[in-house]
C-alpha cells in the first residue's frame, strides 16, 4: 500500500511543508506501507514531461504516480487548485473522480482549504479535515483491506472511507441549488454521516514529528529545521481561518521542544531553527523556553555537537515590546528587519476585527526594535475589511508614518515597509457572511495609500494585487458549480495561479461567463444568516451561533478575550469534542496573550470586574454569554 | 586554529548541484559529522570554509577541494576516520576522499592551482576523428577567443592556457582528456570545446560528459596534487588538534 504526498507547487515552495512530511514519515513506520513525495514540475519541465509522453513522477524513487494507491494533496491555497487538476491529469488519471477505475489512484486533499473542498469536490475522491497524524493511518488501513479483498468496486471503499470520523467523501453528498445560494447538501449514500466533523489530536506531545526533517540539497523558502510548538491559537482574530479551524491550543512540552531543536540540528546540519505556531510568543511560559536557545551552541555532551552559533527565529512576533525582547534574545547576529501585523489602522477597526492591539503597543514594539539595532520593520495590513471606513484605510498610513517618527529617535533613516493585502472572508470565520470588497474598491483603498504614503520619508508600499484576491476570494467561499470552471480555466493552460507572472483573471472571468455564473454572487455577496453555507455539512466543531454571535460582536465593535487565559465562552471546539486546551506551563506569557484584553500586569486567577475594565476592551461577549 | 583540507568527488545525479548548493551541503556535512568549525568574528558570523576553484552545475569531479578552519583542542575525530564520518553525511554522490592538515599559511586553493584536467566524454564519435581535431587545435599558434567582459567584446589568446590533449576509445563513447590553464582566469571547459570546432563530432554541448580528473599546484617546481591519493601522504596517527 502506498501514498504519493504532494504539494500543488514547485518543489522549492512545497519541500517545507511540514504536514506533508509528517505524513509521510508517519506512513513509513506503517508495517505494510510506504510513502513518496512529489511536487509540481515547473512549466518548462512539464512541457518536457508531455513531450516524452512521461507522466508526474515521485522524487525519492522516480515512479508514475498512477502506480501509487493513494495520492494525498495538501491544499494551502485556494489559487493551486488548477495545479491540483493539472497534477491529477499529469499522473495519467482522469481528472474527474466520477470517472475512475479501480486501478486508478484515489485522490485525497486534507489542508487548511480542505475546510471548503466544494469547488474541487469533482477532482477528488476524498477529503481529510483537521489534524492527519492519526487519520492518516486508519485510511491506510481501510485501503489495505480493500486491496487484500481484491480492489473490485471503488465505491465501495469510498463508502468505507466515509465513515472514518474526519474523512469527507464528497461524492456521497448530493447538492442542490437556489439561484446564487445553496438549497440543501443530503447524503445520498446510506451511512455517512450529516456532517462530517474534523480530526483533532489531544496532546502534541504524542506526535514528536518530523522527526528527520528533510535537508534539501537545492535552496528552498523557509530553509531551515523547524519545530512546531504548538497548534491552535485562540486569540480569536475574526479574519483568521487558521485560528479558529484549529482550536484548541495544544503546546508541545518544552522539554520536547528543547531535544527536537537540540536533535534536529545536530542530524540536519542546519544553523537557523524557527519555533513555528500561529503566535509563538504566546507559548505559556516562552521566556524559559527560549532562555539560552540561541547563541552559541556549547558541545553539551562533550561530543563536539552542534558547534557554532544557532539562530532561532520565531516567523510571527507580537506587537509589543515583549515580543521584541523575545526575538533580541534570540537573534544575536546581523538584525535586518522585524515583522508585525496589527492588521488594521485604527483601534476601531481593530476592534471590529478582534485584533486588539493598542496604537501605543506597536509603537512600544517598533521603539523596542529600532532601539536594539533593527534598522526596518514590515507591517501587515488589511484592506477591505467589514465596515472599514477610509479613515481607517488612511490609519494604516498614519501608524506607519508614526512608527517612522519613533524611529527617528535612534536612526537616522528608520525604514518601514508597509505591505497591504485585500481581505478574503474564509469558511468557519465570523467573516464568512462578509461580502467580499470588489476589484475597484480594493484598488481604490490601495489608490488612498499610495497617495498617503507619497512623500513620508522612509516609507516603502507593497500591495497585493485586487484580482488575484478577487479568484482566492471566489473559490474560498465558492460550491460544486465551480468545479468546471476551475477546469475551464486548467484547460485554457492556467496553472500556477499563484504566480503574479502567471495568473491571469481574464481566464477566470472567461470561465465564470461560460459556465453562466456570476462573479458578484460568488464574491461580493453578503450572506444571511439563514443560508446554507456551501460548508453547512462539515464542522471545525465552532457552532454556528457563536460565529454568528461574534459576526455581530464584531459589527458592534465588541471584543473577545482569549479563552486560554480566561474562561470558556463555548466556541464548540473544545466542548463538542471533549477534548481542551494543552499549555507546557502555568504560566502565562507576560501578559498573558497581549492584545487580547489582559494588560501586562494581568494575573491569572484574578479576572473579576476591575481587571477586565482595566484595558481599554469590552468583554461584552463573553459577559452575555454562561461562563 | 588549525585547517584540514578536503578532497571530495561529485558523480552522478549530484552533477546538477551548483556551486553554492554543494558548499551549503558541505557546510551542512561538517557541523553534522560534529567538526568544531571555527566561525568568523563581526555580526552575522559564518563557518570559515575556503572553497575551491568553482564546478559548474552539470559537470562532474573526482578532485574537487575544499578548506575548513577548526577551533583547537575541541576535536573528538580522528583525522584518517574522518573521510569516512564526513561521506556518511553527505548526499549520495558526494564522497571524501581524503583529509590532511595544512599548515598555516599554505596557500588557498583559488592561489594555488595552476591547472585542471578534464575529460570529455563524447558518445557517439570516433576517438581517431576527436584526436584529429585535437591535433589541428594544438598545431595553432594562437587561438582568439572572443568575450564578453562587463558589455564589451574582447579577445583573448586561448593557446597559451592549453596543455596535453589526448584522445581515445573509452567505455561509454570516445574520451577527450585536456590541461587547462587557470592563470590568470580558468579556461571554461566549454571554451575548448567551442574552439575546437567540431561540430560534427560534439554535437550538442549538453550531451557530453565532463569530469575533472585533477587540479594541480606547483610545488618546488613539481606538478602535484592538492591532495594526492596515491601514496598515503599524511600520519594516520595525527589527530585534528
Ligand atoms: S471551546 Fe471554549 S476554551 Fe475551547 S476554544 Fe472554544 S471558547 Fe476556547
Amino acid at each position: 500500500m502506498s501514498w504519493l504526498f504532494t504539494y500543488p507547487d514547485t518543489y522549492e515552495i512545497g519541500l517545507p511543508n511540514q504536514g506533508l512530511q509528517i505524513l509521510a514519515e508517519i506512513v513509513r513506520e506503517h508495517p505494510h506501507a510506504v510513502s513518496e513525495r512529489a511536487y509540481a514540475p515547473w512549466i518548462d519541465l512539464e512541457a518536457e514531461l508531455r513531450a516524452h509522453g512521461l507522466p508526474l513522477f515521485s522524487v525519492e524513487g522516480h515512479r508514475p504516480a498512477g502506480a501509487f494507491d493513494l495520492i494525498g494533496f495538501n491544499l494551502s491555497a485556494e489559487l493551486t487548485y488548477t495545479n491540483l487538476v493539472n497534477l491529477i491529469d499529469l499522473a495519467g488519471i482522469p481528472v474527474r473522480a466520477a470517472e475512475r477505475a479501480p486501478h486508478h489512484p484515489l485522490v485525497c486533499v486534507g489542508g487548511h482549504c480542505t475546510y471548503n473542498p466544494e469547488p474541487v469536490a469533482d477532482f477528488v475522491d476524498l477529503v481529510v479535515l483537521g489534524d492527519g497524524e492519526e487519520v492518516v493511518t486508519e485510511i491506510t488501513d481501510v485501503v489495505l483491506d480493500w486491496k487484500a479483498a481484491g480492489r473490485r468496486d471503488r465505491r465501495e471503499v469510498l463508502e468505507a472511507l466515509a465513515r472514518v470520523p474526519g474523512v469527507y467523501v464528497p461524492a456521497a453528498y448530493e447538492v442542490t441549488y437556489d439561484g446564487p445560494r445553496v438549497r440543501a447538501i443530503e447524503p445520498r449514500w446510506p451511512g455517512v454521516p450529516e456532517q462530517v466533523e474534523k480530526r483533532t489530536i489531544t496532546d502534541l506531545g504524542e506526535w514528536p514529528y518530523p522527526r528527520s526533517q528533510l535537508v534539501p540539497l537545492t535552496e528552498v523558502v523557509h530553509d531551515r529545521l523547524n519545530v512546531e510548538v504548538f497548534r491552535g491559537c485562540t486569540r480569536g482574530c475574526r479574519f483568521c481561518q487558521a485560528g479558529m479551524i484549529t482550536r484548541p491550543v495544544r503546546e508541545r512540552p518544552a522539554e520536547q521542544v528543547r531535544t527536537m531543536v537540540a536533535e534536529g540540528l545536530r542530524r540536519t546540519g542546519y544553523d537557523e531553527v524557527a519555533l513555528t505556531s500561529l503566535s509563538t510568543a504566546d507559548f505559556s511560559n516562552i521566556s524559559e523556553l527560549v532562555g539560552g536557545m540561541a547563541g552559541s551552541q556549547p558541545a553539551s555532551d562533550g561530543s563536539g555537537d552542534l558547534c557554532g552559533p544557532v539562530s532561532v527565529s520565531l516567523p510571527s512576533l507580537r506587537v509589543d515590546a515583549f515580543g521584541v525582547g523575545i526575538a533580541a534574545e534570540l537573534q544575536k547576529g546581523r538584525r535586518s528587519g522585524l515583522t508585525f501585523a496589527p492588521e488594521a489602522g485604527t483601534w476601531r477597526m481593530r476592534q471590529v476585527i478582534n485584533k486588539l492591539i493598542r496604537d501605543e503597543d506597536l509603537y512600544g514594539a517598533v521603539d523596542s526594535a529600532y532601539s536594539q539595532g533593527w534598522r526596518r520593520v514590515k507591517l501587515y495590513f488589511l484592506t477591505g475589511l467589514p465596515t472599514e471606513t477610509d479613515e481607517d484605510t488612511l490609519g494604516i498610513a498614519e501608524l506607519a508614518a508614526n512608527c517612522i517618527e519613533v524611529g527617528r529617535q535612534h536612526l537616522r533613516s528608520p525604514g518601514v515597509t508597509v505591505s497591504v493585502g485585500g481581505f478574503v472572508p474564509k469558511p468557519f470565520t465570523p467573516f464568512q457572511w462578509f461580502g467580499q470588497n470588489t476589484v475597484v474598491e480594493l484598488g481604490r483603498k490601495i489608490g488612498l495609500l499610495r497617495d498617503a504614503f507619497r512623500g513620508v520619508k522612509g516609507a516603502q508600499m507593497k500591495w497585493h494585487d485586487p484580482t488575484a484576491t478577487q479568484v482566492e476570494g471566489l473559490l474560498s467561499r465558492g460550491d460544486r458549480r465551480l468545479g468546471p470552471v476551475i477546469e475551464s480555466v486548467w484547460r485554457r493552460g492556467g496553472t500556477f495561479q499563484e504566480w503574479s507572472e502567471h495568473f491571469d483573471l481574464e481566464l477566470w472571468t472567461d470561465a465564470m461567463a461560460e459556465h453562466g455564473l456570476s462573479m458578484d454572487d460568488y464574491v461580493h455577496r453578503h450572506r444571511t444568516e439563514d443560508e446554507v453555507l456551501p460548508w453547512s455539512h462539515l464542522s471545525a466543531g465552532l457552532h454556528h451561533d457563536f460565529l454568528w454571535q461574534d459576526w455581530q460582536d464584531a459589527l458592534a465593535e465588541v471584543g473577545l478575550p482569549d479563552c486560554r487565559w480566561t474562561p470558556c465562552y463555548d466556541c464548540g471546539a473544545c466542548t463538542g469534542y471533549g477534548v481542551e486546551h494543552v499549555v507546557a506551563s502555568a504560566t502565562p506569557p507576560a501578559g498573558g496573550s497581549q492584545g487580547t484584553g489582559q494588560g501586562l500586569t494581568w494575573t491569572p486567577p484574578d479576572r473579576t470586574g476591575a481587571a477586565a475594565t482595566a484595558v481599554p476592551v469590552s468583554i461584552g461577549a463573553a459577559a452575555r454569554r454562561p461562563t | 586554529m588549525s585547517r584540514l583540507r578536503i578532497r571530495y568527488a561529485k558523480r552522478g545525479r549530484v552533477r546538477f548541484l551548483s556551486h553554492r548548493d554543494v558548499a551549503r551541503c558541505l557546510e551542512r556535512a561538517v557541523r553534522r559529522a560534529g567538526l568544531p568549525v571555527a566561525y568568523s568574528q563581526g555580526f552575522s558570523p559564518r563557518a570559515r570554509l575556503h572553497f575551491g576553484l568553482a564546478l559548474s552545475n552539470g559537470f562532474e569531479g573526482d578532485a574537487e577541494y575544499f578548506d575548513v578552519d577548526l577551533v583547537d583542542g575541541r576535536a573528538h575525530v580522528a583525522v584518517d576516520e574522518l573521510a569516512g564520518v564526513l561521506s556518511d553525511v553527505l548526499p549520495e554522490g558526494i564522497d571524501v576522499a581524503a583529509v590532511v592538515p595544512i599548515e598555516a599559511g599554505t596557500p588557498s586553493l583559488q592561489e594555488a592551482v595552476v591547472s585542471c584536467t578534464w575529460r570529455f566524454t563524447v558518445a557517439d564519435a570516433s576517438s581517431e576523428a576527436l584526436a584529429e581535431a585535437a591535433a589541428q587545435l594544438t598545431a595553432r599558434e594562437s587561438i582568439p577567443l572572443t568575450l564578453v567582459r562587463k558589455g564589451k567584446q574582447v579577445s583573448e589568446d586561448l593557446r597559451p592556457l592549453l596543455g596535453a590533449v589526448v584522445a581515445e576509445p573509452g567505455e561509454r563513447g570516445a574520451e577527450l582528456t585536456v590541461d587547462l590553464g587557470t592563470k590568470p582566469r580558468s579556461v571554461r571547459p566549454v571554451e575548448f570545446l567551442s574552439a575546437l570546432d567540431a561540430p560534427e563530432l560534439v554535437g550538442d554541448v549538453a550531451d557530453v560528459r565532463v569530469l575533472r580528473t585533477h587540479q594541480w599546484i606547483n610545488v618546488d617546481g613539481r606538478r602535484c596534487e592538492p591532495i594526492s591519493l596515491g601514496a598515503p601522504s599524511t600520519h594516520v596517527e595525527e589527530r585534528a588538534s
